[in-house]
């Protein structure tokens, strides 16, 4: 374990795991990230040193950290935030200097609990770059990239059409480098103990340790792990791995499957935030679909016609699928549906939705053609398993 | 040259598929659909004249 070890939230907790943080010259730093090898915890898995390096080259630039997570299934930020928040803030001060930003933004859901521990740990410092708290709608896109931005700029949080990226034209027009907190720890430990350090576990072109979240508990581990010594396999039918952009993983495959982006990529899923959630064999993958694809759905921004048209056509028809009454001709359409989003959004929302319905369709074939043909599954009556924040509303 | 649409300006008039149908489409909804590869140079007349005709100045031609 790396970022979990103060034994609380306190500065002095802190300093006692830790150390006080001394930032090295500005160069050293961008080397020894780029050293590391660190790619973006948020969920695409992006260079750090790459984006540090573009931004570091404009003018005025500006750093904005983000806590707002958004995957209902994860809890490692919101457990960083309120057990380790000098780590990311250490993180958000090593990221300005790196890029030379005397400006430091930090987003959080409004109403997260970490909030008050967050805004103390802030007090408690003296931090060179200034730290300002955002607090964001706890809404699925809000704490997409730009939408993030767009709400420090005008207090919408709703993503903008791309480009300019954030990297370009962010905050106050300025270049800004958004990274996820769990980014901004690892990078609060590699500007302490270098780039040779931080490679020294994991997988060596992912190298460190990764937060993730499985079955709700979040664990630090080497990237490169098997999802079999996170999750117990046995009475599952499938895992669902990344998140509600993530995919669906039959347990079969799930057996031999390590979490790094290059295997999630080659089996046709996506890393994402670290989420992994087992689904027994007692449970309906069709129904939990539903309810996922019925939030997705609900969580659209309203501002591109593809998604706020598309998404809810499709929950429609996987909830038709998973609780009848099911016309076999809307498997036509549903497949139409799936195939014309992906790209046609502002963000990355309707793409992500897609994925997430397909490999349902996939790894669920076999329930799929017992559905249509009338005979849903008994797993229909179980209690659900992924969260799905509804605010009260009914997902049928 | 790319022919790209700002989903969150489009609200679907249509005219860039009436003006560009060799590489424009239109969903159920009407939400045009675009064809995301470079287009072939007979074609650039037609989707300048289709991106000015749209409404809302939704179709965005990008250079490679």
């Amino acid at each position: 374990m790396r970022l979990l070890t103060a034994a609380g939230p306190l500065l002095t907790e802190h300093l006692g795991a830790h150390g006080e943080l001394q930032l090295a010259d500005r160069q050293q730093l961008l080397e020894a990230v780029e050293g590391a090898g660190l790619l973006g915890r948020g969920g695409a898995g992006f260079p750090t040193a790459r984006k540090m390096r573009t931004v570091a080259a404009g003018s005025r630039p500006v750093v904005l950290a983000n806590g707002c997570e958004g995957e209902p299934a994860s809890g490692k930020d919101a457990l960083l935030l309120s057990r380790h928040p000098h780590l990311v803030l250490d993180g958000l001060q090593a990221a300005a200097h790196a890029v030379g930003a005397a400006e430091a933004h930090l987003a959080l859901h409004r109403g997260s609990p970490a909030l008050p521990l967050v805004r103390k740990a802030i007090a408690e410092r003296r931090d060179r770059a200034t730290v300002t708290l955002h607090e964001v709608e706890p809404r699925y896109v809000a704490s997409e990239e730009s939408a993030l931005i767009n709400h420090v700029n005008t207090g919408v949080a709703k993503p903008v059409f791309t480009p300019p990226r954030p990297f370009e034209r962010g905050i106050g027009r300025r270049p800004t480098l958004v990274n996820n907190v769990e980014t901004l720890a690892h990078l609060a430990l590699i500007a302490r103990h270098g780039a040779a350090w931080f490679r020294a576990v994991g997988d060596p072109e992912e190298p460190g340790t990764q937060l993730f979240t499985a079955d709700g508990a979040v664990v630090e581990v080497p990237t490169g792990t098997a999802v079999r010594s996170l999750l117990d396999l046995r009475g599952l039918q499938a895992v669902l791995v990344g998140g509600y952009f993530g995919t669906w993983v039959g347990v079969a495959q799930a057996q031999d499957l390590v979490l790094t982006h290059r295997d999630l990529r080659a089996a046709g899923g996506a890393l994402g935030a670290g989420v992994l959630v087992g689904l027994p064999a007692t449970g309906c993958g069709l129904v939990e679909t539903a309810r996922v694809a019925t939030f997705l759905a609900a969580e659209n921004a309203g501002q591109c016609g593809p998604c706020f048209n598309g998404l809810p056509s499709i929950a429609a028809a996987v909830r038709a699928l998973a609780l009848g009454p099911w016309d076999d001709r809307t498997m036509t359409d549903l497949d139409r549906w799936l195939g014309v989003l992906a790209g046609r959004g502002a963000c990355r929302h309707p793409d992500g939705a897609v994925r997430f319905v397909l490999s349902a369709l996939t790894v669920f074939a076999a329930d799929v053609v017992e559905h249509r043909a009338g005979r849903p599954c008994k797993g229909v009556h179980s209690a659900p398993v992924l969260p799905v924040p509804l605010d009260g509303r009914s997902w049928t | 040259m790319r022919v790209r649409v700002n989903p969150i300006d489009c609200t679907a008039h249509g005219l860039c598929a009436e003006l560009l149908p060799e590489w424009i489409s239109r969903d159920e909804w009407g939400y045009p659909v675009v064809d995301s590869q470079t287009l072939p140079a007979q074609l650039v007349k037609s989707a300048k004249r289709a991106a000015a005709a749209c409404p809302t100045l939704a179709l965005r031609l990008q250079q490679d």
